[in-house]
């Protein structure tokens, strides 16, 4: 038999193998008009590796989440999605790569002329070659994961703000992306609310293990997830030993006035002697 | 006097400039004008900085445009958005569309018998609604108020996806928004003007032929068949192209000033607004350069 067939690739793709970073940003910076909102930011995001980012308001966390989606372009720098160079690569190309990351908005963004079935089913129903009873199958198992079968057929406007985020993360999750990310999930919402949807993030990343960027403006939400593990046998998560933290594949980002001031786990965090991260975390 | 910045800097960069009741007094040498506040704000651009954001501006349009007809040539092709679309345009703006088209016949035919009477040429009016209605009245003013309709409907819609970011989570899970919601708008907007607009000349027709008939005198077989015969393939043709072009203006300018609607429902109701008249002078302007167009192709009656 003579050598397997040769698989053309595209010079500027890169392989993608399980040990390389899904997201890498080199030195990327972007101005809107006059005003510099990321200045020279360079960072990794690990496989499996949930990244929380945190800043002020207007310190360009939604920018990153925009930019590693393709949404935007950065001004200088260069940004690697999956193993792919997305920073000047065609819309055609990106729809295709965007179908392989999960993103769930600041408010939702739910369609409202859709119902939650419409709207969860969204990406299968594009992609066309689901069948019928799979799509409704897939629905009701994300459905069931963020523990809203009963609204399938309700349409957003009929929702609580936190059940639309809800509905928003089962549409994110609907098609098992490598990548999620996650623009202030819990922003104006109730403590208790805020809980439930950190904790479906923390069964996202403990039970399908996908790797994410965490855009929040909340200090307690990113701590409870380096601190707490998701525990099938009970559904819920738990408190993790502090052995056990060591091992969470969380770490933390902190922004401000557009450059990256800390970038490590909790406990390097925590140990931090900067002036400006110790009043933010106080 | 209090005055916050000069006028625009050496940089080409916006300043904002800020007149105050008191200068206003000055400049109309005491006259007082009602301001309702006390400090008008306005901001000044930059000769350059205007020019460059229209140019960007015709750019973007011209880019949605193109983009909206090439969208037709690949997959997918969103169909049943396609129909959904004509129903809600087509159908939708049946109703006023049609009273729109029979009283602008009743109207022509009311305002010429006048004037045709104190000829003796009460005869003609059948010709001159026809003629009127097919070639430039019903194309123009079922575009018009197609235009008020749906261009505001789809600035208003697109323009609150904007702003919830709904487009954005579209183009999150892998979709082209401009392929979703452009295209198939701009498809069904050209469709069903076209349509439309026959069915305004035919009732615009009707309403000619109610006055002629019923306050006129005139008999009703001699109307149609005057009407039917004074119409040359220049004029069906002429009457039957406008609807396209201002089918597409519709969509595309409606769809351009939803797509680019910017900070939340206050931008939103300018985009809607801006749509309405945008579209509506592009369709008055459009028509005279087509008509002499099609004069210049066909040379005059």
């Amino acid at each position: 038999m003579g050598a397997p067939p040769i698989v053309a690739e595209e010079p500027s793709r890169a392989i993608q193998d399980a040990a390389s970073p899904v997201i890498v940003f080199e030195d990327v910076s972007l101005a809107f008009d006059d005003k510099v909102v990321l200045d020279g930011i360079s960072f990794q995001l690990e496989r499996g590796e949930t990244k929380a980012i945190f800043g002020v308001a207007g310190s360009g966390k939604s920018t990153i989440l925009k930019l590693a989606m393709g949404l935007i372009r950065p001004d200088s720098g260069r940004v690697h999605v999956l193993g792919v160079d997305i920073t000047n690569m065609n819309q055609k190309d990106l729809f295709a790569l965007r179908r392989k990351i999960g993103m769930v908005f600041q408010e939702s963004a739910l369609f409202d002329s859709l119902t939650v079935r419409e709207n969860v089913a969204f990406r299968l129903l594009e992609e066309g070659d689901v069948s019928e009873a799979d799509i409704e199958k897939r629905v009701l198992e994300v459905l069931s994961f963020v523990e809203l079968e009963k609204t399938i057929d309700m349409f957003p406007s009929e929702l609580s703000g936190g059940m639309r985020r809800r509905v928003a993360i089962a549409r994110a999750i609907i098609n098992e992306p490598e990548l999620l990310l996650y623009d202030s999930p819990t922003g104006g919402l109730d403590p208790v609310t805020s809980t439930t949807i950190v904790e479906l993030i923390i069964k996202q990343r403990d039970v399908a293990k996908t790797s994410s960027l965490f855009v929040t403006h909340r200090l307690q939400d990113a701590f409870t997830m380096a601190t707490y593990g998701f525990d099938r046998k009970t559904n819920h998560m738990q408190p993790l030993s502090p052995s056990a933290r060591e091992t969470v594949p969380m770490c933390f980002l902190l922004l401000r006035d557009g450059k990256i001031i800390f970038n490590g786990d909790a406990h390097e965090l925590a140990q931090s002697k900067d002036e400006y991260i110790r009043e933010y975390i106080s | 006097m209090e005055r916050r910045a000069s006028s625009p800097d050496m940089t080409g960069r916006n300043a904002r400039l800020s007149i105050t009741k008191q200068d206003f007094e000055l400049t109309t040498g005491g006259f007082l004008l009602y301001f309702p506040q006390a400090t008008l704000e306005m901001e000044l651009k930059s000769p350059s900085e205007f020019a460059k954001e229209q140019v960007t501006a015709v750019q973007d349009y011209s880019v949605l445009a193109g983009r909206s007809i090439a969208n037709l040539f690949s997959q997918p092709v969103y169909s049943g958005d396609i129909v959904q679309q004509a129903d809600l345009i087509g159908v939708g703006s049946l109703p006023i569309v049609a009273l729109s088209g029979l009283f602008t016949g009743v109207v022509l035919a009311l305002n010429s018998a006048n004037t045709l009477q104190r000829f003796g040429s009460l005869s003609l009016i059948a010709q001159l609604v026809s003629v009127g209605m097919v070639t430039e009245l019903g194309p123009v003013l079922t575009g018009l108020m197609v235009a008020g309709r749906n261009a505001s409907g789809m600035a208003s819609e697109l323009g609150s996806m904007v702003v919830t970011e709904q487009i954005d989570a579209m183009r999150a899970l892998g979709t082209d928004p401009l392929k979703k919601l452009v295209t198939p708008r701009v498809v069904s907007t050209v469709f069903m003007l076209f349509f439309l607009t026959i069915i305004s000349d035919l009732l615009g027709l009707f309403g000619g032929s109610v006055v002629s008939t019923l306050m006129l005198g005139l008999d009703a077989h001699q109307y149609w068949s005057s009407a039917w015969q004074v119409l040359a393939f220049r004029d069906v043709f002429t009457g039957l192209i406008k609807p396209l072009i201002f089918g597409f203006i519709i969509a595309t300018v409606g769809c351009y000033y939803g797509m680019s609607a910017r900070g939340g429902t206050q931008g939103v109701g300018r985009a809607t607004t801006q749509a309405v008249v945008a579209a509506s002078v592009s369709i008055v302007m459009v028509d005279a350069f087509v008509t002499k167009l099609l004069m210049a192709v066909f040379g005059n009656r």
